[in-house]
């Protein structure tokens, strides 16, 4: 008593709410990256450590279906988040280095519309859209769908990371007789490559996980990891379906640690 | 979404300004000719004629929205008294959407509060743990919750084992799944735009308010929670509106009668009933519920930024 | 042709929207000169920096560079470089990359740009640091990287804007000093703005004082500082005693002012007056002698309201009889000759003779 010192800030039982927080959003996970190396057929009870469900996910009955699934999934991805985040920089130059103009809060409210639009409406919309216009649904239907869908999520870090970069870089680069070409791509792009990369991991990301929009758009046969993984687990969750999302899961660890150390190693210099 | 609801970004120079029109040329096209004209489409679509295996005929028609609001008997031929089907299901949708939101708060609050006091160090920590399951897979996710929540699944097994109940209960397809199904897809949402606001919160306030003999339970309703309702509110609505729309949790944690607005469209494009004007009107109303909430939010805040400057 | 002005400024506007920024500015800066704008922040001296930059366009108006008109042309055409009041240094390139970068741009080649880079660092004493990313370095430091920089490429004309206002005192004392030895060795000419007047007084050949727009006075340091135009630059120029006074009757050089009290004052003519015209005297408080014997030589009656201690000088504070406040400096280094009196003590104030200026507005 006594010894310990009033702490304002400090309210009990946060911690524990904290800790039960993490624990919800980690236990299901965990439980299932467990399972996955289960040696047994069933779901139900624990026989063991084994790999076979992975060994199953690659060389399976069912590996050429969800190797496909995958190959689409990653091809659409690199480029719907490539094609986002070009379109998302070059946004982000015009709307925080472009001064002010009349259509500058229109051109926002467009490019946040993928967002504000509830993502199952977007899907309804696009089929449509497809449909009406006799395109013809396949790879290409989703990787058009995503994007647009992508174009926000890569365009929030890239103009957060532009706002903060102060406007006399490129007057003292212009002041050094560098062109405002040359100020953006000597002075500008580096300065906002952090931004651009968390943007473009991202939509990247964006893309990888949807389930919704590509479920409307794809066309019959052709599937993506998420739609492959849903129509499986329609039929019941099998262990090597929980193999392949503990494998998605260290990717998308792997993917954020990776923009984590990103963003700090820029912090230090 | 909310959060950055304000204007894109604040204005830096006026550098590019020659350029701006072919610089943001990419992003209008795309989006005008992905988003815009597919959603002025499906308005059309909504008052259009149905075809009976999916797709419309071009032919105008109220018939979509009749069948939402009006019921007109087995024959369809009494006079118009409302259809109660899919006000229930909207409204069961709001319901769950709202109680998913609460828990999130519930939650959330004491979880951003906790790390916005931590020391600059472990609180970026503790931030990358609770950001982590936002970038997995939405999906994945849901399914790992099915996997808990089932028969003979980790949870029934622990209450049983413990003794809290002899048999295990049934929790999959109610709507209490759906509730959490919810509820851990968006969590994150909630807890960072409230981090965000008690990181930017002025502990002095909170000193002010004990030297003027108020307890740790009076300041943090009357001087924390004021201070920090901007990103509680922008938390919620994170949280509400997709979860409003949400199609995986309800179909896959909660069956069929536990239909949410999310199932019922996708089933008139994907399933056996196959209205396109039909799913088409379900999907405006839905879009325009969360547009009343976005403008009701926006015009709360700009009020409020009006007011506070 | 050597003593062609190295900038002319003529009839210099600048409007944003309806607001006026700068009011048709008339300037000639010599070369090898160094060259102060020097004025309260929104006065506009930081506009017409820009201006001659490039970063502001000009609303009416021409400026000169040797000669030649670059008003129009864009930052990177503009043979004038800036020391950024921020520095501005890239925060991705290392030291000597920032300072070669304008050398390269100008088409050097990488190895001549490098080789340069390294002359200037020499110069400002940083060759150490070459290496080194600018966060790296103290504050100090950046600046001189900033100078480097900017010094380079050679520009004609130099333009610092503040570049000393992030330094603490002892270390802007310094450089102020270093700043004008590298103007001396380089032969540039040099134009600083500050907000500053201390600053502005120990390192500038001449001034121009501005507010709302408008320069108020330009000259050499000395000359504004002891014969200022009006009331502004007597104000923000050093210290000074403002008093309001009549002009009661005019004789020779000789102006006879009554003040509020129905004291009076001799001081010398220097604008167009005439009798009955309200005007300002100002006097400079280390120009004052106080004392408590009247001798009738044109003093002024008051007492003693507090003195105050500020290390070199001691600061007296009277209450004239016109009930107008009145400062008097007293060098803590003469005390045996000014003597410093109670508060309360009853004194006669004599002016050092052409110490009183009679400002028109």
């Amino acid at each position: 008593m006594g010894s310990r010192k009033y702490n304002i800030r400090a309210y009990p039982g946060f911690i524990h709410l904290t800790v039960l927080c993490l624990l919800i959003l980690y236990l299901p996970l965990a439980i299932v990256a467990v399972y996955s190396f289960n040696n047994s057929p069933s779901i139900v009870v624990w026989e063991g450590f084994s790999w076979r469900w992975y060994l199953d996910v690659f060389i399976g009955l069912e590996s050429a279906k969800f190797k496909l699934a995958a190959k689409n999934s990653f091809i659409i991805a690199i480029i719907a988040a490539t094609v986002a985040t070009v379109i998302a920089t070059f946004s982000a130059t015009a709307m925080i280095r472009g001064g002010r103009f009349r259509l500058r809060t229109v051109s926002f409210g467009l490019i946040s519309l993928p967002l504000m639009v509830p993502e199952i409406v977007t899907a309804v919309a696009t089929l449509i859209f497809f449909n009406s216009i006799g395109f013809e649904r396949g790879v290409l239907s989703i990787l058009l769908a995503h994007i647009a869908f992508c174009i926000p999520f890569s365009y929030l870090p890239i103009a957060a990371r532009m706002q903060g970069i102060e406007d006399t870089y490129e007057e003292a680069a212009q002041d050094l007789y560098a062109t405002k070409r040359q100020a953006f791509t000597k002075i500008l792009l580096p300065l906002m490559m952090p931004g651009i990369i968390s943007g473009f991991l991202l939509a990247f990301i964006i893309s990888l996980d949807d389930f919704i929009i590509t479920n409307f758009v794809k066309g019959a046969g052709v599937e993506t990891l998420p739609t492959a993984i849903f129509g499986a687990v329609k039929q019941g969750i099998k262990p090597n379906i929980m193999a392949i999302s503990t494998m998605l899961l260290a990717f998308s660890i792997v993917m954020v640690t990776l923009s984590y150390l990103i963003s700090k190693s820029d912090d230090k210099t | 979404m909310a959060g950055v609801a304000s204007k894109g970004g604040e204005v830096r120079s006026d550098t590019y300004r020659d350029s701006r029109t072919w610089l943001l040329l990419p992003a209008w096209l795309t989006l005008v000719v992905l988003v815009l004209v597919p959603v002025s489409l499906m308005l059309v679509y909504s008052f259009l004629t149905k075809e009976f295996r999916g797709g419309v005929v071009w032919e105008f028609s109220l018939a979509a929205y009749d069948q939402f609001f009006c019921d007109r008997g087995l024959f369809g031929d009494e006079p118009c008294s409302i259809e109660w089907n899919y006000i229930t299901i909207f409204w069961r949708s709001i319901w769950q959407a709202g109680l998913a939101t609460l828990f999130c708060l519930i939650v959330s609050f004491p979880t951003a509060y906790f790390i916005a006091t931590r020391p600059q160090s472990t609180r970026v920590i503790w931030l990358f743990l609770i950001t982590i399951p936002y970038w997995v897979n939405l999906l994945i996710r849901t399914v790992s919750m099915r996997f808990m929540l089932r028969e003979e699944g980790p949870v029934n097994n622990v209450l049983v084992w413990i003794g809290i109940i002899d048999d295990p209960l049934q929790m999959i397809n109610t709507s209490f799944a759906v509730q959490i199904g919810l509820f851990y897809s968006y969590l994150p949402f909630m807890v960072l735009p409230i981090y965000a606001a008690v990181e930017r919160y002025n502990f002095t306030l909170s000193e002010a308010a004990a030297d003027l003999y108020a307890t740790k339970y009076v300041t943090l309703r009357r001087v924390i929670i004021p201070s920090i309702q901007p990103g509680i509110i922008a938390g919620c609505i994170l949280v509400f509106v997709p979860s409003l729309g949400a199609f995986l949790a309800p179909d896959l944690l909660g069956g069929a009668k536990n239909f949410m607005i999310g199932s019922l469209i996708e089933e008139q494009f994907k399933g056996n009933a196959g209205n396109w004007p039909f799913g088409a009107a379900a999907s405006m109303i839905l879009l325009s519920m969360v547009m009343i909430i976005l403008t009701l939010y926006a015009r709360q805040q700009s009020k409020a930024l009006g007011a506070g400057s | 042709m050597p003593n062609k002005p190295a900038i002319i400024v003529k009839d210099a506007v600048k409007r944003y929207g309806d607001f006026v920024a700068l009011k048709k500015i008339n300037l000639s800066i010599q070369d090898n000169e160094f060259f102060t704008l020097l004025g309260p922040s929104g006065c506009g001296k930081t506009t017409l920096l820009r201006m001659i930059a490039g970063f502001e366009d000009v609303t009416e108006g021409e400026i000169f560079l040797f000669g030649e008109e670059i008003d129009k042309l864009p930052p990177h055409k503009r043979p004038v470089n800036t020391v950024f009041q921020n520095y501005a240094l890239f925060p991705h390139m290392n030291v000597r990359e920032n300072v070669s970068f304008g050398l390269e741009m100008l088409g050097q080649s990488k190895s001549d740009a490098m080789r340069c880079a390294e002359e200037m660092l020499e110069l400002v004493r940083l060759s150490q640091f070459a290496s080194r990313k600018p966060a790296q370095l103290s504050g100090g430091q950046q600046q001189r990287v900033a100078l480097a920089r900017a010094l380079a490429p050679q520009p004609k004309v130099l333009l610092l804007d503040e570049p000393l206002s992030a330094l603490d005192l002892k270390l802007r004392k310094a450089m102020q000093l270093e700043l004008k030895h590298l103007q001396r060795e380089t032969g540039i000419t040099f134009i600083f703005v500050t907000h500053d007047q201390e600053e502005a007084l120990t390192m500038s050949d001449r001034i121009a004082v501005m507010s709302d727009g408008e320069i108020q006075q330009l000259g050499e340091a000395r000359d504004i500082y002891e014969r200022p135009r009006n009331t502004f630059v007597a104000d923000f120029i050093g210290d000074t005693n403002l008093l309001a006074v009549k002009v009661e009757s005019i004789s020779g050089s000789m102006v006879q002012c009554l003040l509020k009290g129905g004291q009076r004052l001799k001081i010398a003519v220097n604008d167009k007056i005439k009798i009955g015209d309200s005007l300002h005297v100002s006097i400079r408080p280390e120009r004052l002698f106080v004392s408590d014997v009247d001798d009738s030589r044109g003093t002024l009656r008051g007492t003693v309201k507090d003195n105050i201690f500020i290390g070199t000088d001691i600061n007296s504070l009277l209450i004239l009889d016109s009930g107008d406040e009145f400062r008097v400096r007293a060098s803590n280094s003469d005390r045996g000759n000014k003597r410093i009196y109670a508060p309360g003590k009853q004194v006669f104030v004599t002016v050092e003779e052409g110490a009183a200026r009679l400002l028109v507005d």
